[in-house]
């Protein structure tokens, strides 16, 4: 079958082919600017990685730009600790909202927190983090933290004075700002869920928690698990929000009270004013971390979602 | 077996729960919005937005040298971004088909979730090094790589929507193939173009990370790109960030007008979506 390019191909003249090529061009243009992003990254950190040595930069904990000492583990360790307190907060809450609206409530209620939802996630995040050091901090530290410590202070995880800027704070910013990810991905996979699979075990008796336990959720696990890693991804690589909550101390400590620090938001912190080329390699370093990270991730919540949304569609076939 | 009675309760419980999980979304927008309106429109006055900030502890000053530079870095990395991101896009639509097309598609997709952060480092590297100075083009080459992977996924999405038999009815007239793809195609996806470009410049136009080391700041009025320049967004980071009172006062109104201008586009954007659905019918 001729497609619409072979058509008139014996004609095809210089303008088809200099569009062929132009658009090409550019669509080749997004595979150089991936080249040239690890490239670059790799370039800056280079002489750094070679002269702190790869495994010690990643292993150390120690950070003190004055004394040349540089260890990537209390950023990492800040970042996953902030990322997984999002998670913990941000995905019962983005699932729930989404099965709210799309199996439990009523039907009026869909536009309207859909744009809620969408504006949350159009909000810059500096202006998530104003928010966070001037409303969430004080409420942390004069309410929350006082009485987490008071009824679980035994427990190293909430151990320590409230200071509001912390760990805790990082990881709830980051999970205000994942949510519209969570909750619109969720919503979407949702969607995909054949209406016959939840009529059947409506019909069967169950009632509405039952269906969607018995056949609505089964069915969309694995987009629903895609779903968070996207959000994952995101609260990985948040900088701004973060950088303002989280104390910028670097540190390792097990209480979410404490102080702690950041992949991005050191970066943020310190790259402008670094001192000398090693400090300058050592935070490019940390960002190689950092995409090395967020680049695993997003290619597997990608395929995931990619292989539920073409999943119904196959059946259809 | 369980009692109906049990398995209802369950039920409501559940529901309950789900409910109270929408609560607990809305609630933090609600106080966030109600707080950068409430506590940012006092501060909004004319000199607010027409003169550069002033020293701490001294009356008036304002954001005006920073809206400016916004708008030349945004500026700036829409020529960059732009013909890039819907050219990719544009791409993906007409002969994406095969397996370059997928390999791009794959790269759009996983650099979208590139951090900003990071993308400040490239441009660092690519741009501030060679030039030996921060400028509004580094952070501008920063937000175009930004803006790229997103527009071009959603271009190509607007592309594909335009019916084959419009480009048929095109090609059958003996119209040449780029012709078509131009005055036809890309004609009746424009609308959608527009959209996909406007809300790219939104979320552009709200970044911070890759221009703290790139665009730095200037505390003066700058609109040559080869110099650092001031960034709302960078500005109100430094003045919430700051000790002193006056200045978080103008993080919030810095604040509000950022608010009103990334609102602004995505009421623009939505506006224009609609208009598409209407051309299409």
């Amino acid at each position: 079958m001729p497609t619409p390019a072979d058509i008139g191909a014996g004609r095809r003249n210089r303008g088809d082919r200099a569009w062929a090529a132009g658009i090409t061009f550019l669509g080749a243009c997004v595979l150089v600017v991936a080249g040239v992003i690890v490239l670059e990254i790799w370039g800056v950190a280079r002489p750094a990685l070679r002269e702190l040595g790869l495994w010690s930069f990643l292993v150390s904990s120690d950070w003190d730009p004055v004394s040349g000492s540089f260890g990537a583990l209390p950023f990492v360790y800040g970042t996953l600790v902030t990322s997984a307190v999002a998670m913990l907060v941000a995905l019962p809450i983005g699932v729930g909202l989404a099965l709210f609206l799309s199996e439990m409530g009523p039907r009026q209620l869909r536009p309207p927190v859909s744009f809620a939802i969408e504006t949350l996630a159009a909000i810059p995040s500096v202006i998530y983090g104003l928010w966070g050091l001037f409303v969430l901090v004080p409420w942390l530290r004069g309410t929350v933290e006082p009485f987490l410590g008071r009824r679980l202070g035994f427990l190293p995880l909430f151990s320590g004075p409230p200071i509001g800027l912390g760990y805790l704070a990082g990881g709830l910013i980051l999970a205000m700002m994942i949510l519209p990810t969570i909750s619109s991905v969720t919503l979407e996979v949702l969607k995909t869920v054949p209406p016959p699979l939840r009529e059947g075990a409506l019909a069967l008796g169950a009632t509405r928690w039952e269906a969607i336990r018995l056949a609505v959720l089964p069915y969309s696990r694995a987009g629903i698990f895609g779903a968070a890693l996207l959000g994952l991804g995101r609260a990985l690589g948040e900088t701004m929000a973060v950088t303002m909550v989280i104390g910028n101390s670097p540190q390792i400590r097990a209480s979410l009270f404490a102080a702690g620090y950041s992949l991005p938001a050191v970066i943020a912190n310190e790259f402008a004013e670094a001192t000398g080329a090693l400090h300058t390699g050592a935070l490019a370093g940390l960002a190689l971390v950092l995409f090395g990270i967020t680049l695993l991730l997003n290619g597997l919540a990608r395929l995931l979602v990619r292989a539920v949304a073409r999943g119904p569609a196959r059946a259809a076939a | 077996m369980r009692s109906l009675k049990l398995r209802r309760m369950r039920n409501h419980a559940w529901t309950v729960l789900c409910g109270l999980a929408v609560l607990a979304a809305m609630v933090p927008l609600a106080s966030l919005l109600w707080l950068v309106v409430s506590q940012g429109v006092s501060g909004l006055s004319l000199t607010f937005f027409t003169s550069r900030p002033a020293p701490v502890g001294e009356p008036g000053g304002g954001v005006g040298n920073a809206i400016a530079g916004s708008f030349t870095i945004v500026g700036l990395a829409c020529l960059l971004g732009l013909p890039v991101g819907i050219g990719a896009g544009v791409f993906l639509a007409e002969r994406g088909n095969g397996r370059f097309g997928d390999a791009v598609r794959f790269t759009c997709e996983v650099l979208s979730g590139v951090p900003s952060i990071v993308i400040g480092i490239v441009a660092y590297g690519l741009v501030v090094l060679p030039m030996k100075r921060f400028s509004a083009l580094a952070g501008a080459v920063a937000l175009a790589i930004l803006m790229v992977p997103g527009l071009a996924r959603s271009t190509e999405e607007f592309v594909r929507l335009v019916p084959g038999a419009l480009r048929e009815a095109s090609l059958a007239l003996g119209v040449a193939q780029w012709k078509t793809s131009l005055r036809i195609v890309l004609r009746t996806a424009l609308p959608g173009i527009v959209t996909a470009s406007l809300l790219a410049i939104a979320r552009a136009a709200g970044e911070t990370a890759p221009l703290l080391f790139t665009s730095l700041n200037n505390q003066y009025w700058n609109f040559q790109p080869d110099q650092p320049t001031a960034s709302l967004t960078v500005q109100i980071f430094n003045y919430a960030v700051s000790p002193y009172d006056d200045w978080h006062k103008k993080a919030w109104s810095a604040a509000l007008v950022l608010l009103l201008l990334v609102g602004l586009l995505n009421v623009v954007a939505r506006f224009a979506a609609r208009s598409r659905l209407q051309g299409v019918r």
